[in-house]
């Protein structure tokens, strides 16, 4: 199991990256298509809110693959460096 | 086994917390389900800076000022306490839904409106973004272990109850304010939509007087008293590898699918019952109140049988089963609602015409109400309104809105179809806050489980209405097209939950 949680790790990295890229080039052709502060203010919060996201996922994935998730901590105790 | 004594404090923890997480729902959600008449009243689309606010207010608050509330108050109250910090965001929440109601319109104030509102808005998303941890870390600090999803599992019912009382007391309000309903859905139009706002200071008020009684989680003033508590919450939870990797974690593989299955279930629900089916705006409330009554008995269920099984595969047979049945469910609302090759009764066709002058602008409206009924009893409503210029050189400009009315079997089908996606939000949902607080240790418990829960539900939950009218707009010919994005987070969410999360139940959180 710990082979498949650390390769699927490479996954969600291209997942995030991947991801973000879709709503990056969705929000500017939603800004091309509807010009206007409005939209500009929507998308980019959208933008701007998921950019954490999607490192954090791309964290995630990296963590994944160097073996961090291979054994979780059994009590909250446990949770340390 | 726990005494009666502790019976009792559980009880009275319990109902402290959840009536005032309650109140903070109810709060942040009567601005949702009133959007249309708020933006009427102080957003209107004619000055593009109240438009470009509407849009802030309707995206700031939740999708950032969520999970920055999060981060501000759960850093609070790692640091000074639970309970002290839960008052505060009840008071903070109380108070700007009450200022809401007292702001003047748009015509009396001119620009200052909408810009108090948003700001007003903005300290709601704040305060919401700082109760439910609080709430969710209070009471299981005081919950024993074997007890602990049970007891946490109804501070996770007041999401949905404060959801069910803002439709309750705004489907009652529009109702009872003149004789007749057209009258009262005027009234209300005009300024009853005021009292639903008004209406939150009293149930804040018995809030605030039940909470200030209560005493702080045992848990942290232990802490407190041995001088352990963070110095720096924040860091601790995001800076710390073994701590982030649990806050990436609960975000992935378990807050981010539950939020799409609720936002979905209750609100993406709702939405496609009036937009896509037609269903009128009475009944759609009324569909959601009966399948929410229904359905909130099984958070505690599921709470309850968390505490016996472990969290994570109720969660996962939630996100499942939600995966496979979406598109079942909502081609089957599709049908309920359909006219389509259904023989129409002409003989029972009523056509009503009404002219009203507007004094104000100098023209008249004229309505034309056409009622057509169905052979399977569905009565279709279509309102065509007219607007009369009396110079007679202006074109007239025609607005239509069609709506239709159930009858009793199609009624009661819908609320079966809803009540089943509920079903699924309370398997995602009702172990929820258990699993967050026994992955955190106390000192940064608060900080560290608010925010994958706000991001999860705030972000990811919240954005499931806006991506779907997205989908919808690109893909105009599937009407379901809407729901693969919380499909597709749905499925991503299962497979890292399945994989990486633990089913064990942490038997002490005092740590």
């Amino acid at each position: 199991m710990n082979t498949v949680k650390k390769y699927l790790g490479l996954v969600w990295i291209a997942l995030a990256v991947y991801s973000y890229s879709i709503l990056l080039k969705t929000a500017l052709e939603r800004i091309r298509l509807v010009p206007g502060t409005d939209t500009i203010i929507q998308w980019g919060i959208f933008a701007i809110i998921f950019l954490p996201i999607a490192i954090g996922f791309v964290m995630f994935g990296w963590m994944a693959f160097k073996g961090a998730y291979d054994q979780l901590p059994v009590s909250s105790d446990g949770v340390k460096d | 086994m726990q005494s009666t004594a502790e019976k009792k404090t559980i009880r009275k923890v319990i109902f402290a917390s959840s009536v005032g997480t309650l109140i903070e729902w109810y709060d942040f959600y009567i601005f949702g389900s009133l959007a249309p008449i708020i933006a009427m009243q102080f957003f209107p689309k004619t000055n593009p800076t109240a438009a470009l606010l509407s849009t802030l207010a309707t995206f700031a608050a939740g999708f950032i000022v969520r999970p920055f509330g999060a981060l501000v108050f759960g850093r609070l109250g790692d640091m000074v306490g639970r309970k002290y910090t839960f008052l505060l965001t009840l008071i903070l929440m109380g108070g700007s839904t009450f200022a809401i109601g007292l702001v003047p319109g748009y015509d009396t104030i001119g620009f200052a409106a909408p810009l108090i509102v948003l700001l007003l808005r903005l300290v709601q998303g704040l305060a919401l973004g700082g109760e439910y941890g609080g709430a969710a870390t209070y009471v299981a600090e005081h919950s024993p272990a074997e007890r602990r999803g049970y007891y946490t599992s109804w501070i996770q019912t007041t999401a949905t109850l404060g959801l069910l009382l803002s439709l309750g007391i705004i489907l009652i309000t529009r109702k009872s304010l003149a004789p007749n309903d057209a009258d009262s859905i005027r009234v209300f139009e005009d300024w009853g939509w005021r009292i639903p706002f008004w209406f939150s200071v009293v149930l804040v008020g018995m809030s605030i007087y039940i909470r200030l009684k209560m005493h702080e989680s045992p848990l942290f003033s232990k802490l407190k008293a041995e001088g352990k508590t963070s110095k720096n919450p924040i860091k601790e939870s995001l800076m710390h590898k073994g701590n982030l990797k649990m806050v990436l974690l609960s975000l992935f593989g378990a807050t981010m699918g539950q939020g799409v299955v609720w936002y979905t279930g209750q609100f993406y629900a709702q939405t496609f019952l009036e937009t896509a089916c037609k269903v009128d705006f009475e009944q759609t409330r009324t569909i959601l109140i009966w399948a929410i009554i229904f359905a909130t008995p099984l958070f505690i269920f599921f709470g309850n049988l968390s505490d016996k099984i472990g969290r994570k595969w109720i969660i996962m047979a939630g996100l499942f089963l939600a995966v496979i049945s979406y598109r079942p469910i909502y081609t089957k609302m599709l049908a309920v609602a359909s006219t389509k090759d259904v023989v129409m009764d002409d003989s029972k066709t009523k056509i009503e015409r009404l002219i009203r002058p507007d004094d104000a602008k100098g023209h008249s409206i004229q309505t034309t109400t056409t009622i057509h009924l169905y052979q399977n009893g569905i009565t279709e409503k279509l309102v065509h309104n007219d607007t009369l210029y009396a110079n007679g050189l202006e074109k007239p400009q025609a607005v239509d809105k069609l709506s239709k009315e159930l009858p009793d079997d199609g009624y009661w089908t819908m609320v079966a179809l809803i009540f089943v996606q509920i079903v699924f939000v309370t398997m995602v949902y009702g172990p929820i806050a258990a699993f967050l607080v026994e992955i955190f240790p106390t000192k940064i418990r608060y900080t560290s489980m608010s925010l994958p829960y706000h991001l999860g539900n705030g972000v990811f939950g919240g954005m499931t209405p806006f991506i779907a009218v997205l989908l919808g707009t690109l893909y105009a010919g599937d009407v379901l097209v809407g729901l693969w994005y919380p499909i597709a987070i749905a499925v991503v969410c299962l497979v890292i939950g399945t994989i990486y999360l633990s089913n064990k139940i942490d038997p002490e959180v005092n740590d």
